[in-house]
């Protein structure tokens, strides 16, 4: 939706920009930006600066305030209006939604942060709607994977792709870490996360505007499931190397035990903390790159701009193409990993 | 890190949960499960293949090794027949020469004595036919000198000289 916006922006002429009001500041560049990496309760595909129209479709809300209120969010009307349901009121306000009066008064304290109470938002968003689209993808790419081996041995068509991405995430990353015995159990997690997390960051590259692996909830679900699998199938060995390390002097086991159950929660933060980093990066450096045909715009002209603007962001682009394999590959790698570590048969001591 | 947290929406994380869990429930039933124990039962098969390719090379090198084998002990015992074969042949012909010879020297000492008594006998039957050639010429001169009577006088006249009375 930003790149729409933008690209008309910038084609638009000066009778344009006269009339409407187009992105085109620093600062409107930086609210747009930070506006595209939060989760939003309506899903635009471009938005006409010169009327102020949003052209996309309202998404459904769901909030949890003493009870169930559903409602679409063409009732916030882009959070400028206050929405009525049930005799509570609610406003959008930076993504989020706040229970408000009937005038929509949002009071901030000191950090700018709203203190208006907010409701549990529990709202297909446009985040749960890339979700939904990823999960939806993969079942049908998958099972017709499945399908096709009743057929034969071997896949035709697309399933011929998929295949050694299974196989990829099967012999390079569950087999050598799990182990040969054990990582059975850990495939439909592993594959799951890996193809969900690849088909999310690469849906985040397209024009639909998606940022669901940069969204820190995400990524702190992700990580999560990989923490109770880890602590679920951890053997007795691993928790003796918790809590009571073998082969080291007490004074030192009980130095140890604090580090390690430390290390035990660290583990699932750094998987949170890097997938979401690296997407919101990656999000905000591709935006500010388009961001430049704007600001260039008086300095080097509109071609020189646009030239200077298409080929750094084609760089990153294709940059981002591999981290949004990377990040997956990193995310699976490590989630076997630490369950490798888990229930490794540790027969040397 | 106060950004993270305001950024955090327990509602979309709880969806997040939700959608991860189901996600992962089906396409462990629909999609992982079948693909893997299809990829396993094909690897398996494959490795099978495999196995019986080798065992197959494997018994054909030994029947190769047997064939050879068998093949060697043949054309030995040929070679061993044809040496026999011609020993005997040579035997055979050694005894066929001696024998001829013997025989050759039994006929030539027949034929010798044959000849020698044939020239015999001829020479017998000469010697009485000479005789007798001889005692009917005297027969024939003798009838014709004693023809007339004066000679037939005349003869005894002189064998009667010749013979002195003793």
């Amino acid at each position: 939706m930003f790149t729409g916006t933008v690209v008309w922006a910038s084609s638009g002429d000066e009778q344009h920009k006269s009339k409407g009001n187009p992105i085109d500041t620093k600062e409107e560049i930086d609210a747009y930006i930070r506006h595209h990496l939060q989760d939003s309760h309506d899903f635009i595909f471009y938005t006409d600066g010169e009327t102020g129209t949003h052209y996309g479709f309202p998404l459904p809300v769901i909030l949890w305030d003493g009870g169930i209120k559903t409602f679409m969010s063409s009732k916030f009307h882009h959070g400028e209006s206050v929405a009525e349901v049930g005799g509570s009121y609610y406003k959008l306000y930076h993504g989020k939604v706040y229970k408000t009066d009937a005038e929509g008064t949002i009071t901030l304290d000191d950090h700018d942060h709203p203190t208006n109470a907010k409701p549990l938002d529990f709202s297909i968003t446009k985040s749960v709607v890339g979700m939904l689209f990823a999960g939806l993808l993969m079942l049908l790419l998958f099972s017709a994977l499945a399908r096709g081996y009743k057929k034969g041995p071997i896949p035709s068509g697309f399933a011929r792709v998929l295949e050694p991405l299974v196989i990829y995430v099967r012999d390079e990353i569950a087999r050598p870490n799990i182990g040969e015995k054990k990582y059975r159990k850990y495939m439909g997690f592993l594959l799951t996360v890996f193809f969900f997390i690849w088909i999310l960051n690469l849906l985040g590259l397209t024009p639909l505007g998606f940022n669901v692996t940069g969204n820190i909830a995400v990524t702190v679900c992700l990580a999560l499931f990989t923490f109770f699998i880890v602590q679920f199938s951890g053997n007795k060995e691993y928790w003796k190397h918790i809590f009571w390390m073998p082969g080291v002097p007490v004074p030192m086991k009980i130095i140890l035990m604090p580090i390690e159950v430390l290390g035990m929660l660290t583990k699932p933060f750094s998987l949170l903390i890097r997938l979401f980093a690296n997407i919101t990066a990656g999000h905000f450096v591709v935006m500010s790159l388009i961001g430049l045909m704007i600001l260039l715009k008086a300095q080097f002209g509109a071609v020189g701009s646009t030239g200077i603007s298409l080929i750094l962001t084609l760089f990153i682009s294709v940059i981002e193409i591999l981290v949004a394999f990377l990040q997956a590959f990193i995310f699976t790698m490590l989630s076997s990993l630490f369950i490798g570590m888990a229930v490794a048969e540790h027969d040397h001591h | 890190m106060d950004q993270l947290l305001n950024d955090f929406s327990p509602g979309l994380f709880f969806m997040q949960a939700i959608i991860l869990l189901i996600l992962i429930l089906l396409m462990r039933k629909f999609a992982w499960k079948p693909i893997l124990n299809s990829l396993q039962d094909r690897e398996d098969g494959i490795q099978g293949a495999l196995d019986a390719a080798a065992e197959a090379k494997k018994e054909m090198q030994n029947l190769q090794a047997d064939n050879e084998r068998i093949l060697n002990e043949a054309r030995a015992e040929r070679d061993s027949m044809l040496k026999e074969a011609k020993e005997l042949k040579e035997n055979m012909i050694t005894d066929a020469k001696v024998e001829a010879q013997a025989e050759a020297d039994k006929i030539v000492a027949k034929a010798q004595a044959t000849i020698a008594s044939e020239k015999k006998a001829a020479i017998a039957d000469l010697k009485n036919q000479v005789a007798g050639l001889s005692v009917e010429i005297a027969e024939k001169v003798v009838r014709k000198e004693l023809s007339g009577k004066d000679k037939q006088l005349e003869l005894v006249e002189t064998m009667l000289e010749d013979v002195t009375l003793n």
